[in-house]
């Protein structure tokens, strides 16, 4: 059994509109056998902090196009995208470049 | 898509690339480890993209000479520098977009500490004041052939200070001279501002409105300080959304200025787009990387639906297009390169053909037999024409009576045995 997880959500572009307007969150996500992957991560976002309107942050399984995602400060797209297994204190960034939010 | 240049079949096998991740080496100087990827499979570490972003800049600058004729013998410098003193503008329209007082004041004053940062002149001007302009802005100006009444002054170590007040979400347009804005406004036309906005019953046309007063606020501040060049923030995305918005909106014939690097409509003052070489990807990570500051502030469209306006539908479809085939946008923008605003003769002696005066464009609304704007009048008369009595039967003129709404003629029946 995994330790907690603990990490730091940054949201940024507007997407922090769908968060009540905060930008900076630490989040702890609870341990479990396998480790937790970024597929995962999002659908615990969607399920615990996304306050309104989940279809302006995440299409499926992943999220919605026009939303960068940087893990450590890299693009996501260099780590795995969705299979990047997250370590503790990792900090990962979403910012979104659309009008729409 | 399918005329992509044969170029999607090959990115659809190549879409997700199995690349050895976390120890990706940067493609250019084959040593730091990769921090973003651009375009398809451009891997970039934090120094060489700075350095990329920089010089594309640089290079649009030049490559479009529209600005900054380097002045010989002023100075001893590398002849790359760039010399111009630019000033910003942040035009605040939370009145059409129902923001509140408070609020727009709150984010008034952190883009102003923003700006005094910077260092350079700037203007935080709200939308209701485009009341208060004189009739005259909706004249284009004549463009001042004489260079030596621009003014050059800057290093280039400013510039890198100016890269960073061109962010995605303000339209901030970085241009030439000096002075402070004035966010005041009265309550008649915080008043009349309101009404218009409310006249207009889809976003759609919200949108489209915001655009025209915005620019002419621009425009009219820009000449009031001397200012020949405005820069416009518009990233390569943005501007596919808004050259694909735009055919949708029936402004087909302006898309050269509307979407190209320059747009010379309004005479005297040049609207430049340097930034239209940049993905929206690019813009955010260089903010992101290098700390650009920015405030987030709620447009007429933020945390709308998918459908709720012309210009939302089209993001949305070329964004998530672009997700797919990753050149949509790209291709998108070589198109619209292609485009070329038409200058028309500089004959003195002719009369100026007269323009919109709501886009200043040359009126394209002479009644052509085949042009789309016959067809749209067509259209006009005949969904207006009232439902009269068959039996008064006039050929020609009953056939198109019995196929507007309501009729129910049979498959081509009552149509054709008007003949």
């Amino acid at each position: 059994m995994a330790a907690p997880l603990g990490l730091h959500l940054e949201f940024g572009g507007g997407a922090e509109l769908l968060f009540d307007g905060v930008k900076n969150h630490h989040v702890t996500l609870p341990g479990q056998s396998d480790p937790w992957d970024m597929k995962q991560l999002l659908a615990w976002i969607r399920g615990n902090m996304l306050k309104e309107r989940p279809e302006l942050f995440m299409q499926g399984d992943t999220v919605r196009p026009g939303i960068l995602v940087l893990i450590n400060d890299a693009d996501w797209e260099l780590m795995g995208e969705l299979e990047y297994q997250l370590q503790d204190q990792d900090n990962v960034v979403f910012i979104s470049t659309l009008h729409g939010g | 898509m399918c005329e992509v240049e044969g170029d999607y079949n090959g990115l659809e096998c190549n879409q997700k690339i199995p690349v050895p991740t976390l120890n990706r080496k940067c493609m250019k100087c084959k040593e730091g480890a990769a921090v973003l990827i651009i375009r398809v499979n451009d891997a970039f570490c934090r120094a060489c993209f700075k350095e990329y972003f920089i010089h594309k800049f640089r290079a649009m600058l030049g490559k479009n000479r529209v600005i900054f004729p380097q002045e010989k013998g002023l100075s001893r410098e590398a002849p790359k520098k760039l010399r111009f003193m630019p000033g910003i503008i942040y035009i605040d329209d939370g009145g059409a977009c129902g923001r509140s007082a408070e609020e727009r004041q709150r984010s008034n004053a952190l883009l102003k500490s923003i700006f005094t940062e910077t260092g350079f002149p700037y203007f935080i001007v709200s939308l209701e004041q485009v009341f208060s302009l004189p009739a005259s802005v909706l004249v284009p100006g004549t463009s001042d052939p004489d260079p030596s009444n621009l003014s050059y002054k800057q290093a280039v170590d400013q510039y890198v200070k100016e890269k960073q007040t061109l962010t995605e979400e303000n339209v901030a347009s970085a241009v030439a001279q000096l002075s402070m804005g004035d966010s005041a406004y009265s309550p008649e036309h915080k008043l009349a501002l309101e009404r218009l906005f409310s006249s207009l019953k889809t976003l759609t046309a919200k949108e489209d409105m915001l655009q025209t007063l915005r620019q002419h606020l621009i425009l009219h501040i820009a000449r009031e300080n001397g200012y020949s060049k405005v820069m416009m923030g518009d990233s390569c995305s943005r501007l596919a959304v808004r050259l694909l918005s735009n055919i949708a909106l029936g402004r087909g014939a302006a898309l050269a200025s509307d979407t190209g690097f320059s747009d010379p409509r309004y005479g005297d003052v040049v609207i430049v787009r340097p930034m239209r070489d940049y993905s929206s990807k690019e813009i955010a990570f260089y903010s992101r990387m290098f700390n650009v500051p920015s405030v987030i502030i709620s447009g007429l469209d933020t945390k709308t639906h998918d459908k709720a306006s012309i210009q939302r539908l089209t993001e949305s479809f070329v964004t998530n297009l672009q997700s797919d085939f990753p050149s949509t946008v790209s291709t998108i923008y070589r198109t619209s390169e292609k485009l070329h605003t038409v200058m028309p003769p500089q004959s003195q002696s002719a009369e100026p053909a007269s323009k919109c005066l709501l886009c200043l464009c040359t009126l394209d609304t002479k009644e052509d037999k085949a042009s789309a704007f016959h067809a749209t009048l067509v259209s006009e008369q005949l969904s207006q024409i009232k439902l009269q009595d068959l039996s008064l039967d006039a050929p020609g003129q009953s056939a198109e009576q019995c196929c507007t709404e309501g009729q129910g003629c049979g498959p081509g029946g009552c149509c054709s045995s008007n003949r």
